[in-house]
């Protein structure tokens, strides 16, 4: 496999998906009853799939692995979701929206794709209200949007605080309707070990019962995985506790491509680190930007005064403070996009400016929005955020600056998809976080929530009927084949060989050690030196967790130390593939920060002649390197060029 | 400024659903107030393991009050003694030196113990499949401006929407009921256009589905409202009953 196939269709950009529906072969209701279609995960990928599949008449089975679908992490999401309504009169449109995609992801994502999507926002914002998402509106009764870093308009609708909520209990309602129909059953408290791979397609997978943890064995047509993304390789992050790359790495080892593993984003706006036992990063919504203004003090010694509790933000003049973002990037000001933001507040941390005891941290302050809009339009506007920020810190935002640092939060690598969101794997497809998907190396603000419902409610339920067209005479499979017995006699060797260490260190403790070593030398700014020394270190956590992890209890049981142990070993390879990837990256691209490769002013420096690819990383075997496939990025409609958000 | 405590955690352990469950009593001293309070669990998890014992088992996933995860009955609250937030928002800043505090699970026949402090909460999942939903397909919908809704009603109906299914409400009423999380979501969707053409027959049909699960009756005690997380207020109830009483009229 020396090329890899996008399968992207002819014709003119805003043709290719009306092209494609057009011409591809669907599968006609009758037989859809008589097809498997397994689901893994249920967030606004994995849940919007499910149920406009159970719709569509598809027999669907359903994972995941918290009690409930509802829970999936796609709920934590505040700020909005983009689309091209252009309701605000602003100049937006379809190829507007997509073209700030394509820039925003630093020119390293497919123009078929970002096109596509562009194209299919407008159905998610008319499908999310038909289901009775209580979008915000405005006193005319029509819906209000919101301006989101990347964007010269206002595209992003929004649900007060909470749009990832609202999305997902949307998806999760049109998800329960099906399980009522009996088109959906639902596996809750599943946790897929491994996809079962017969005559080289994806037929099942094995999954562990996470309250009895009796390994199980499902049969189906095609293997679904919507199972998020990779951040917490780092530990701290702002994703959940028990979101997991794992789905991923097990599709990778039995032939999917990992793409672009290097390409992590790094949010601006979290509340700063307070101490070793901290379990968690918590996220404050871009949003807050729109009317806070981010600052750090101008003179290094009122800096020195503040991280020593000798002076508050609030006693500093206004011309000792220096509004960094806004001095510039004139253009954008605080909306720049969230790598350019988080670099900057880096830079100026390093430089000696940073507040709070740590000296990490920087002002977001809401004075001056508050003295404009009144305290009533904030408080309606952010008064969650607020309410949230002041119960973790004891700060109250209204009266004085919240403080903010960047955290690992959304990862753009992914399992390599071809446009109709198929793996490498025939009859694997990967949707929404989980794929290398459509932000090429930094995703903007809203565009997750766009993104995974996309693919879940209009592409894939389209995509996959390409697939399964020629699979209607397949009869169901049985379990007991030879394929998923030994799939399933792999998972208990493995459990058996973690069980059998009894080390002395726990897996969070190993986990921590990992995440340490990912933020100090794969993290913001990387070298090569930093990702050479990546590559040795994670070796060793490797070996030091293999040969000393301590897992309590009964493999053949509940075990949470178990579930984690398996996923922490599973990140040391993820973390593995990343800092492979950025080696590799001899250039800097949005979340990709090489410090080698930068601009006088210190902006990311690319390379399009030598890495306009996705680098897509092929399993060779335990211990071996990984195999470099190069999808080539050509970009036929516009024409690349230095991202600026100066002017 | 910096607040550090020495605590006692009684903690109630339980093996499985049948299995009789007590109270262990764990010590645990120099805990910053900056903690959260499942933080402090995971030094204690952390403590046990180094000690060779099996680790305390309690639901938790997003730790930004959000998910609805995390269901931690403290002192006699669902969620602990702090208004409007979740166990994982909790902090530790809110005890003091030398206190014993009480974790339970929530404790309501509807919602089964699992392990230690985990319980099943899927009929809640039961419930909103009975009817929690507008039944409409993917695609074929009208234009999202096409139907104008006026902010007061869009902004009650999120109000309503905002319920993150903890089961805090069940866990805090004598009687075990579930009409706050039922009639939140009838609220929601009864409160908007799209939702109003099924809105007698979803309270019906989610009612029904309640009380086969085995949840008590309402005696407006407002417990409920008062520990919920989300403020989600009872006069939702009140809506409820009277759609319910619409459909029983039509019946």
């Amino acid at each position: 496999m020396a090329t890899l196939e996008a399968k992207i269709p002819k014709g003119p950009l805003a043709e290719k998906w009306t092209n494609y529906k057009d011409h591809q072969k669907l599968v006609n209701p009758a037989n859809k009853r008589r097809l498997d279609v397994i689901v893994v995960g249920t967030g606004l990928a994995g849940a919007s799939a499910a149920a406009s599949l159970g719709e569509l008449g598809f027999n669907v089975l359903n994972f995941c692995i918290q009690d409930s679908p509802r829970r999936a992490h796609s709920i934590a999401a505040q700020g909005g979701i983009n689309a091209a309504k252009n309701y605000q009169n602003d100049g937006d449109s379809v190829y507007r929206l997509f073209y700030d995609t394509i820039k925003g992801g630093d020119y390293r994502a497919r123009e078929a794709n970002v096109y596509r999507l562009a194209e299919v926002s407008n159905n998610i914002i008319d499908q999310c209200v038909a289901q009775g998402v209580p979008f915000a509106r405005e006193y005319g009764g029509l819906l209000d949007n919101r301006s989101f870093g990347g964007a010269q308009v206002s595209r992003t609708f929004y649900a007060k605080g909470q749009t990832g909520q609202q999305l997902l209990l949307g998806a999760y309602s049109a998800l329960s309707r099906q399980v009522n129909k009996g088109s959906v059953k639902l596996y809750t408290r599943y946790e897929m070990l491994d996809v079962v791979i017969i005559d080289g397609r994806a037929r099942g997978i094995i999954a562990r019962n996470l309250v009895t943890g009796k390994i199980e064995r499902f049969a189906a047509h095609a293997v679904v995985i919507g199972s998020g993304g990779y951040g917490n390789t780092f530990f701290l992050s702002t994703n959940a506790m028990n979101s997991n790359g794992s789905a991923a790495m097990q599709i990778y080892r039995k032939g999917a491509l990992f793409a672009n593993p290097a390409f992590a984003q790094i949010h601006p706006t979290c509340i700063p680190v307070h101490g070793e036992f901290q379990s968690k990063l918590t996220l404050m919504s871009e949003s807050l930007r729109n009317d806070g203004r981010i600052w750090v003090p101008k003179k290094k010694e009122d800096a020195e005064a503040i991280r020593a509790g000798k002076l508050k933000p609030t006693q500093i003049p206004e011309e000792d403070r220096d509004y960094y973002l806004e001095r510039r990037y004139p253009a954008f000001g605080n909306l720049v996009p969230r790598d350019v933001a988080s670099r900057a507040a880096k830079e100026r941390c390093d430089a000696g400016f940073g507040v709070n005891n740590t000296g990490l941290a920087v002002y977001l302050d809401f004075s001056e929005a508050i003295n404009r809009l009144g305290l009533k339009t904030v408080e309606a506007r952010y008064g969650n955020l607020f309410q949230m920020y002041e119960k973790i810190t004891a700060q109250n935002p209204y009266e004085t600056p919240m403080m903010i640092y960047p955290a690992i939060h959304y990862t753009m690598g992914g399992i390599w998809v071809d446009y109709e969101l198929m793996t490498t794997i025939p009859g694997c497809f990967a949707i929404g976080e989980a794929n290398f998907s459509d932000h090429g190396a930094n995703r903007l603000g809203a565009s997750a929530l766009m993104q995974g419902l996309a693919d879940g409610y209009f592409v894939l339920p389209y995509t996959i009927q390409n697939y399964l067209s020629d699979q209607i005479s397949v009869p169901r499979f049985s379990t007991d084949l030879p394929e998923f017995a030994e799939a399933e006699n792999a998972i208990n060797e493995k459990i058996a060989k973690l069980m059998s260490i009894k080390g002395q260190r726990s897996v969070d403790s190993l986990h921590k050690e990992l995440g340490h070593i990912m933020w100090e030398y794969v993290g913001m700014g990387r070298t090569k030196e930093s990702l050479e020394t990546a590559l040795v270190k994670l070796k060793e956590v490797k070996k030091e967790f293999w040969s000393n992890v301590r897992i309590p209890g009964e493999p053949n049981a509940l075990n949470t130390e178990l579930e984690k142990a398996i996923r922490v070993a599973d990140f040391i390879e993820v973390g593995y593939l990343m800092a492979l990837d950025g080696l590799n990256r001899n250039e800097s691209c949005g979340g990709h920060f090489r410090e080698e490769y930068q601009t006088p002013e210190g902006e990311a420096l690319r390379d399009d002649d030598n890495y306009a690819y996705a680098s897509c990383w092929k399993y060779a075997g335990e211990g071996k390197e990984p195999e470099l496939i190069k999808e080539k990025l050509d970009y036929e409609f516009i024409v690349r060029q230095q991202r600026n958000y100066k002017s | 400024m910096e607040k550090v405590i020495n605590i006692t955690v009684k903690v109630w352990r339980q093996k499985g659903p049948k299995a009789k469950g007590g109270f262990e009593a764990y010590k645990l001293a120099g805990i910053s107030g900056d903690t959260s309070f499942l933080e402090m669990l995971d030094i204690l998890n952390e403590k046990l393991i180094s000690e060779g014992q099996e680790p305390v088992v309690f639901d938790n996933d997003c730790r930004e009050g959000i998910c609805g995860m995390c269901s931690l009955y403290i002192n006699g609250h669902p969620h602990g003694p702090d208004n409007l937030i979740t166990t994982c928002q909790l902090h530790m800043r809110h005890f003091n030196d030398g206190d014993t505090i009480t974790v339970e699970p929530w404790r309501s026949a509807a919602f089964p113990v699992i392990r230690d402090l985990t319980v099943d909460r899927q009929a809640f999942d039961k419930i909103i499949q009975a009817g929690g939903y507008v039944s409409v397909n993917t695609g074929g919908v009208p234009d999202a401006n096409a139907i104008p809704i006026s902010k007061i009603d869009a902004d009650e109906a999120m109000d309503s929407a905002s319920c993150i299914g903890c089961g805090a409400c069940v866990a805090a009423c004598k009687n075990g009921s579930a009409m706050l999380f039922v009639s939140a979501k009838v609220s929601q969707l009864a409160l908007l256009p799209q939702g109003k053409v099924e809105a007698a027959a979803r309270a019906k049909a989610m009612v029904l589905k309640m009380d086969e699960l085995g949840f008590g009756n309402c005696t407006n005690t407002r417990a409920c409202e008062l520990e919920c997380p989300k403020g989600v207020s009872i006069s939702n109830i009140a809506r409820l009953n009277r759609q319910f009483l619409k459909a029983k009229l039509s019946d």
